[in-house]
C-alpha cells in the first residue's frame, strides 16, 4: 500500500536517528497503524541502526506494543485494584461472553478485541471498562453487554 | 514585562473571572468526570445558554478535579448576584433547569445542589464545611478545580511562577536549605527527604545533568498524580524547574504514563506557554539559568515507575532496573547525574518555595512534614482524591472524608501503597497516617492510593490478585523476583481453589522474606508485602480455606455455592434476566431457584437482588 508506505517514512523522518528515540518512534506508528507490523519493525531497525532483534526486544517489553491489529472497535478492561475490588473481573468475563474472545484476542469478524489494563486512574468510578477511548465508568454486567450489543 | 508586572497583569485577568458580573459555568472536566459525561454535560450547557441568549455573557469553562468523584458530573453555577453554587451528578437532562433556576432566576436549584461556594446563608452546606472537605489541607491540589489549567494566567495570579522567581534570588545553595528547612520527604513511594537529594545531584559534577518528573503512576488504584498533572500542570513543571536551578540541570523529562492522554496534553499546552512566558530557554527572567523540558510517555510498564528502569526507558531501552549504587545522582540518565522526583513532590516543591518552608513543615507530624494526597476508592462511600495533613488518623479518613464503607457495611481492612504495600486491618482504625506508623504495621505509604475492603473482600484473593499484578510486571532481570512471584502466585491460586496445604503458609513466608533480601529493586523487595501483611493479620482466612475448604468472605468461586432464600423471594425475575448462563428458573411472582450444576458463581443475581435473597455459602 503505497500511502502507509509513505506515511511510514513521514514517521520516520521526524526522529533523530538515536536510540532514545525508539520507543517514541514505535508509539507514534503503532497510533497511526493500530499496531506495529514486521515491516515497520524492519524500517525502524534500519532508521535507527539497530538490529531488528533489538527493537523486537524493546517492542515487546512493553504491554502497550501490539504485533497483531486490533479488532474495529477495542475493548480495555480495568483490572486495577479499585476495579478488582469493585468486581472488574465479572465485568471482563461478561464482555468475553458477548464477544466469544479472550483478552489479548480479536474476533474473527475483526469488530471487537479486548485486552486488560492495570489502571486508568478513573479509579474513584471502578470499575472501569474503555471503548476506542472512551471511558465508561461504573459498570456492570448488564451495562457492558448492552454496550457491546449497540457495537455488534 | 517585569515578572511583577506581569503577574499583576495575570492578577488583573483573574479578577475578571471571579468577580461577579459575568455569569459563569465551571465543569469537572478531568479524566473522571469525562468518564461520567462531562463533555456532554458542556454541549448541553452550550445549547441551553443558546437557546436562553446568554452565549455572549457567560463563560464556560472546563476545570480540573475538586476530588469528589463519587459526586460526579460537578458543575459550579455563578449566577447574576454572585452567589456560587456547586451542583453534582449533573447530566445534560438537568441542564436547562439549571440554567433556569441559576442563572436566570438567581435562584438555587435545589434537587442537585451539593454546596455553596463562600458563604451559605441557606440550609446548603458551605463547601469548606462539607464532612469530605472541612479535615483537608490543600496544598498539592491548592488550584485543582479551581483554576482552568490551559489558562497560564489563572496559575501565574495565584501565586503560581513566584517560587521559581524566590528561587532566582536565594541562589542554588539556599534553595537546597529551603527545601531541607521544609522537611518535604518524596511522595513517590520510598519518601526520601528531597533537599538532600537534591544536594547529592548538586555535588556531582558533569558537563550535563538532568532532573526528571516521573509520572508513571504505576500504582493501580492511585490517580492523585493524573490529577494534578490535568488539573494544575503548572504547579508540577515550576517545581521541576526549580528541581533543575537547584542541581543545575538544564533539561528536564516529564515521564509520563501513556495511559493518561488528556496529562500529556495539558502538560504540553503548559510548556508551550512557559516558552511564551520566557520561563522556558535560556537566561530565564535574567537569572543565567537555561532549562528545557522534554515530556516521554510511558508504554506500559509498572517497572518503570522505578528509577533506574524509567532512566533505561527514556534511553530506548527494555526497562529493567540496574544495581545500586552508582545511584542516579551521580550517574543516571545517559550516565550523567540526574535527579529523579515524583509529581507530586514538584507539586509541593512549587508550593514551599513560594510561601516558605517554614509555612510547609507547619503541617504533618515531626518525622512527615507538610500534607499527602490520597486516592480514596474501592468499597467507600465517597470515593475521591483528598489532601490531609500527615498524621490524621485513618478513621478520620475513612469515615468523615470518605463517608465510611459503602452501604454501611462493616469495614474489614484498607489497602495502602498499592503492589508493594500492605492490608491495614480494622483494628488499626485510629491509626495516624505518616510513614512511621504505616511501617510499624507493616505497610507503607506508597504513592497514595487507598482502597477500602469490605467484609465481601477476601484477602486471600487480595493477596493473589496483586501477586498476579507483580509476576505480570516483573521484569525478570533477577531470580528472586522472577521466581519468587511465580511460586507465591502459584501457592496463592491454590489455596483460593481449595487446594491448598497448610505447610503452604511458612512457604509463603520464606519465600517472602528471601525476595525482600535477594531481589534487585523495589518491585522485588516489596512484592511479597502484600501476602506477608495479610498472613498477619488474616491468617485464618488462609486457615479456612485450607483447613475447611471455606472462604469465610464468600469470593472465592471454587469454594462457594449461591441459593435463593425461598422465604424472601417474591419472584420478581431480576436475577433470571442476568444470569448470563441461564441458570435460574421460576415462575413469575413465585421463588426462583439457581440450578448449582450450570451456575458459574458469578454473582451477577445476587449484585442484581433488590431483596437479599441471594445467599453465598
Ligand atoms: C517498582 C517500582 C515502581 C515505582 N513506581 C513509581 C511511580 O509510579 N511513580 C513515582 O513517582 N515513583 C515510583 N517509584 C519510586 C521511584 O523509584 C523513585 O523513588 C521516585 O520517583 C523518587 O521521587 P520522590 O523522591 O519524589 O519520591 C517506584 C519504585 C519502584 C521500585
Ligand atoms: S483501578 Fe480501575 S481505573 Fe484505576
Amino acid at each position: 500500500m503505497p500511502s502507509e508506505q509513505h506515511s511510514l517514512e513521514a514517521i520516520l523522518s521526524q526522529y533523530a536517528q538515536n536510540r532514545d528515540s525508539l520507543i517514541p518512534l514505535l508509539q507514534d506508528i503503532q497510533e497511526q497503524f493500530q499496531y506495529l507490523a514486521p515491516e515497520a519493525i524492519a524500517a525502524v531497525a534500519a532508521h535507527l541502526n539497530l538490529s531488528e532483534n533489538d527493537v523486537y526486544g524493546v517492542a515487546t517489553f512493553y504491554a502497550q506494543f501490539r504485533f497483531v491489529p486490533p479488532g474495529l472497535h477495542h475493548i480495555r478492561v480495568c483490572e486495577g485494584t479499585a476495579c478488582h475490588v469493585r468486581g472488574s473481573d465479572r465485568i471482563l468475563e461478561s464482555i468475553s461472553r458477548s464477544t466469544g474472545i479472550a483478552p489479548g484476542q480479536t474476533s474473527e469478524d475483526g469488530k471487537f478485541s479486548l485486552e486488560r489494563v492495570a489502571c486508568f486512574g478513573s479509579c474513584a468510578l471502578a470499575p472501569v471498562v474503555v471503548v476506542d477511548d472512551k471511558v465508561y465508568g461504573r459498570m456492570t454486567a448488564p451495562k457492558t453487554q448492552k454496550l457491546i450489543e449497540e457495537k455488534k | 514585562m517585569s515578572f511583577k508586572g506581569r503577574q499583576q497583569q495575570a492578577q488583573a485577568i483573574w479578577e475578571q473571572f471571579t468577580q461577579p458580573g459575568r455569569l459563569r459555568v465551571l465543569i469537572g472536566s478531568a479524566t473522571c468526570g469525562r468518564a461520567a459525561g462531562a463533555l456532554e454535560v458542556k454541549q448541553a450547557f452550550h445549547e441551553a445558554l443558546a437557546e436562553a441568549n446568554l452565549t455572549e455573557t457567560t463563560d464556560v469553562v472546563e476545570v480540573g478535579c475538586l476530588g469528589m468523584c463519587f459526586a460526579e458530573v460537578l458543575v459550579e453555577l455563578r449566577g447574576s448576584d454572585g452567589t456560587r453554587v456547586l451542583y453534582q451528578g449533573v447530566e445534560p437532562r438537568h441542564v436547562k433547569d439549571l440554567v433556569q433556576a441559576q442563572l436566570i432566576n438567581d435562584e438555587v436549584y435545589a434537587p442537585l445542589a451539593l454546596a455553596m461556594m463562600g458563604e451559605s446563608g441557606t440550609e446548603i452546606p458551605a463547601f469548606d464545611k462539607l464532612a469530605m472537605i472541612a479535615p483537608q489541607v490543600r496544598v498539592v491540589l491548592r488550584n485543582c478545580g479551581i483554576i482552568d489549567p490551559t489558562d497560564i494566567d489563572h496559575y501565574l495570579a495565584r501565586g503560581g511562577y513566584s517560587g521559581m522567581a524566590r528561587a532566582f534570588e536565594l541562589g542554588p545553595d539556599q534553595v537546597i536549605e529551603e527545601m531541607k528547612g521544609s522537611g518535604l520527604r518524596g511522595r513517590g513511594g520510598a519518601g526520601f527527604p528531597t533537599g538532600v537529594k537534591w544536594g547529592f545531584a548538586r555535588s556531582s559534577v558533569a558537563d550535563q545533568k538532568y532532573v526528571i518528573c516521573n509520572a508513571d503512576e504505576g500504582d493501580p488504584g492511585a490517580f492523585m498524580d493524573r490529577s494534578v498533572l490535568e488539573g494544575d500542570p503548572h504547579a508540577v513543571l515550576e517545581g521541576l524547574l526549580i528541581a533543575g536551578y537547584a542541581i543545575g540541570a538544564t533539561i528536564g523529562y516529564v515521564y509520563c504514563r501513556a495511559e493518561y492522554p488528556l496529562a500529556i496534553e495539558r502538560l504540553q499546552g503548559a510548556i508551550e506557554q512557559m516558552h511564551q512566558e520566557g520561563f522556558l530557554g535560556s537566561n530565564i527572567l535574567g537569572s543565567g539559568f537555561d532549562f528545557e523540558i522534554k515530556i516521554k510517555k510511558g508504554a506500559g510498564a509498572f517497572v518503570c515507575g522505578e528509577e533506574t528502569s524509567l532512566m533505561q526507558s527514556i534511553e530506548g531501552k527494555r526497562g529493567m532496573p540496574l544495581s545500586k549504587p552508582p545511584f542516579p545522582a551521580v550517574s543516571g540518565l545517559f550516565g550523567k547525574p540526574t535527579n529523579i522526583n515524583n509529581v507530586e513532590t514538584l507539586a509541593a516543591v512549587s508550593a514551599i518555595l513560594e510561601k516558605g518552608a517554614d509555612w510547609y513543615s507547619g503541617y504533618g507530624t515531626e518525622k512527615s512534614r507538610g500534607t499527602k494526597t490520597f486516592a480514596l476508592a474501592g468499597k467507600i462511600t465517597r470515593t475521591g482524591l483528598i489532601e490531609v495533613p500527615m498524621g490524621i488518623a485513618l478513621s478520620t479518613i475513612i469515615d468523615d472524608i470518605g463517608g465510611g464503607v459503602l452501604d454501611g457495611k462493616p469495614f474489614k481492612a484498607v489497602q495502602t501503597g498499592g503492589p508493594s504495600g500492605g492490608c491495614i486491618p480494622a483494628q488499626f482504625f485510629d491509626l495516624p497516617v505518616d510513614y512511621e506508623h504505616l511501617a510499624e504495621v507493616g505497610s507503607i505509604m506508597g504513592s497514595g492510593g487507598m482502597i477500602v475492603i469490605d467484609q465481601e473482600s477476601c484477602m486471600v484473593d487480595m493477596a493473589r490478585y496483586f501477586l498476579t499484578f507483580t509476576e505480570n510486571e516483573s521484569c525478570g532481570k533477577c531470580v528472586p523476583c522472577r521466581m519468587g512471584t511465580q511460586h507465591l502466585l502459584r501457592i496463592l491460586t491454590a489455596i483460593t481453589q481449595g487446594k491448598g496445604t497448610i505447610d503452604q503458609i511458612e512457604t509463603l513466608r520464606k519465600i517472602g522474606d528471601t525476595m525482600k533480601k535477594a531481589s534487585l529493586c523495589g518491585l522485588g523487595q516489596t512484592a511479597a508485602n502484600p501476602v506477608l501483611t495479610t498472613l498477619r493479620y488474616f491468617e485464618d482466612e488462609y486457615r479456612a480455606h485450607i483447613e475447611e475448604n471455606r472462604c469465610p468472605a464468600g469470593a472465592c468461586r471454587a469454594l462457594i455455592t449461591f441459593s435463593i432464600d425461598a422465604a424472601t423471594c417474591t419472584g420478581c425475575g431480576a436475577c433470571k434476566r442476568a444470569c448470563p448462563v441461564d441458570a435460574i428458573s421460576g415462575e413469575k411472582k413465585q421463588p426462583h431457584s439457581i440450578d448449582e450444576s450450570l451456575c458459574i458463581q458469578c454473582g451477577s443475581c445476587r449484585q442484581v437482588c433488590k431483596f437479599d435473597s441471594v445467599h453465598v455459602q
